[in-house]
């Protein structure tokens, strides 16, 4: 792109007058990056979205209001000084759990993606290099997968399993280990569809037969040729993996089969305040919020790089 | 098309016993036991609870259980609810009507949005309305169900005092009157699942129509001198509907997760509160019949959403 020689321009010589000068050699990254830059709401998301994670990762150990502080005399307080955000039926400070709760949140939706990714990338690469019966097998098990009712089958896993992960973890890290499993492992079958599909067509490029023609051994080339090549979509859906995972936590918590009571994730939050919806509507509408934001910026950076990964897309 | 049609249900088949497979030794490996909470009783004396598990079947491998329990299934024998004494099948088909028109209306309107915004913003792209509207359809897909649901509660049941928030399978009245409640009842959780799906369909229309808008087709329908307004609706529409027809049966799963959470916020006595309130008292045989009505609700939508695509586009022929 930035190094190859513009043919047409070099015939006419105003226009090769009025061309910027030759940019110096761009790293992929930074011709990413600009292409990111482009896509304005996606900057905005960024920004919003990294300003979160820092008030999350820093804020309670400023605001050093405890989470379960619980205080009848202030009950169901609108928003004050005192308490940015309000408090809930039972006088626990909401700005302090959201802080507290956006941790469990937003580690649960990269957790979440990570897995989805390692097992996507895994099984897509294994399926895309290997034709014959194991990629028929490994499409039809992706197929099985996606056509499977996902939030039933979360629903009755996390049921099932819950008691017995609490048992041998602790209830903090049991729960957590269990969603982050049980969204990854419901969220792998696009990735590896993607990954598949990446494989088909860079699996015949020159560039592999090179490297299969110098005697590279399989795991070689997928591993230096072919998976570093394919990975500018599965970026993408990554990013909006972590915004499903999200959604996915909060509404199993929503529903009241997610982290229990004492663990105010931003779900947790919004299924403890609907039944006051009438008298305190601030204690639902922060969290929900706070939801929506992180999803919707996620979104837009998905997007973004969506924009910047696409080489064919001339920006 | 009748032989297609067999063809593919000979497809599906594989997927629905998979899917059983799947269902049965989840639920079967789980730990928790209808049995469980009886073991903790200690008025029942243990030869009763070990003769009752033999006579459940409860003791013996787990292959020979998932075959009893597949040939009951398909004698229609759905087995009964541990927890309200009535047949599984009964329960499931009471249930049923609710969320399929909740869950039928929601997606109409999901279409009526989708359709007309995605493709007057391909036709304009990059113009205000394509700008406001792809702008709109990123909040509204990320706005999980559960807090639209809260906030249009918060709207128009606190607020303006407008819509119920609670809906009822008892309605008194007749004619009109009962036309009306159920409509006014079925306002919110119809929208809360119609403007989710509208807004991520809108954006596979718009990217779908742009695909075909630049085909070379379309420039020779134009240079005819046909009106833009015959290029769009009969070249590129029908064209562009092929696969966003597959999109929209793919995301019927989805359409199912969020009819659940939707029937929980607003009480709605359907299928999904069904699961919920079985998956609560562990009530083993609705919650492995539930879920698989839904699966078998899925493939019944992928194998709508094959015909459909034939019938779209004639290149894939029936044979």
């Amino acid at each position: 792109m930035a190094g190859s020689i513009p043919a047409s321009a070099i015939a006419d010589p105003a226009v090769l007058a009025a061309a910027p000068p030759r940019r110096r050699n761009v790293s992929p990254a930074a011709e990413a990056w600009r292409r990111f830059r482009r896509h304005r709401l996606a900057v905005v998301g960024l920004i919003v979205l990294v300003a979160m994670v820092l008030l999350v990762a820093i804020g309670p150990l400023v605001w050093k209001v405890a989470v379960n502080d619980i205080d009848f005399t202030s009950r169901l307080h609108t928003p004050t000084l005192n308490h940015p955000f309000g408090t809930d039926d039972l006088g626990q400070d909401i700005f302090a759990r959201m802080l507290y709760g956006g941790r469990i949140s937003l580690a649960v939706g990269l957790a979440a993606m990570l897995m989805a990714l390692v097992v996507g990338v895994t099984i897509g690469a294994i399926a895309g290099i290997s034709r014959g019966a194991v990629d028929a097998a490994l499409m039809w098990l992706t197929d099985l997968f996606l056509s499977l009712p996902q939030l039933p089958l979360l629903l009755v896993l996390i049921y099932l399993f819950r008691d017995t992960l609490k048992q041998t973890f602790g209830p903090e890290v049991g729960v957590f280990i269990l969603i982050v499993l049980v969204i990854g492992g419901f969220r792998w079958m696009p990735v590896a569809r993607l990954v598949r599909a990446q494989f088909f067509s860079l699996r015949e490029k020159e560039f592999v037969e090179a490297a299969r023609a110098l005697g590279a051994s399989v795991p070689r080339q997928v591993v230096r040729h072919i998976l570093p090549n394919s990975l500018g979509p599965v970026i993408v859906a990554g990013t909006i993996d972590v915004a499903a995972a999200i959604i996915a936590e909060s509404t199993l918590s929503f529903l009241g089969l997610g982290f229990p009571p004492d663990i105010p994730t931003w779900g947790r939050i919004l299924y403890d305040s609907k039944e006051y919806l009438d008298i305190a509507p601030h204690w639902a509408l922060f969290p929900g919020t706070a939801i929506f934001l992180a999803v919707l910026c996620i979104n837009f950076v998905g997007d973004g790089l969506r924009d910047a990964l696409d080489p064919r897309r001339v920006l | 098309m009748g032989r297609y049609l067999l063809r593919r249900l000979l497809i599906a088949l594989p997927s629905l016993l998979g899917i059983s497979v799947v269902l049965f030794t989840v639920l079967a490996l789980a730990p928790g036991d209808p049995f469980s909470e009886m073991a903790l009783n200690s008025n029942v004396p243990p030869e009763v609870q070990a003769n009752l598990r033999r006579q459940f079947g409860l003791d013996d491998p787990i292959w020979q259980r998932y075959f009893r329990w597949l040939v009951a299934m398909l004698q229609g024998q759905w087995g009964f609810s541990f927890i309200s004494r009535v047949d599984v099948d009964k329960l499931i088909l009471g249930r049923l009507p609710v969320t399929l028109a909740v869950i039928g209306a929601s997606q109409v309107l999901a279409l009526m949005i989708a359709l007309p915004v995605g493709i007057y913003s391909a036709a304009r792209p990059y113009s205000w309305f394509d700008r406001i509207a792809s702008t709109l359809a990123f909040v509204g897909f990320s706005l999980p169900t559960f807090f639209t649901g809260l906030l249009l509660i918060l709207l128009f049941s606190i607020k303006l005092d407008w819509l119920p928030f609670v809906f009822r399978a008892d309605i008194s009245g007749s004619g009109w009157d009962w036309w009306w409640q159920h409509i006014k009842q079925s306002i919110m959780p119809v929208l809360v699942l119609g403007l989710f799906q509208g807004a991520s369909w809108t954006r596979y229309v718009r990217s779908a129509m742009l695909d075909v808008i630049r085909l070379d087709y379309v420039t020779t329908a134009r240079s005819k001198g046909l009106r833009e307004y015959a290029v769009i609706m009969k070249h590129v529409v029908r064209n562009a509907l092929i696969p966003v027809v597959t999109l929209v049966a793919l995301t019927m799963p989805q359409v199912f997760g969020g009819a659940i959470v939707t029937e929980q916020i607003f009480r709605v006595p359907g299928i999904g509160s069904l699961l919920i309130d079985a998956i609560l008292r562990n009530d083993t045989p609705v919650i492995m019949a539930v879920t698989f009505v839904l699966s078998c609700l899925v493939i019944l939508f992928n194998l709508i959403a094959d015909l459909l695509y034939g019938w779209l586009d004639p290149r894939i022929s029936y044979r």
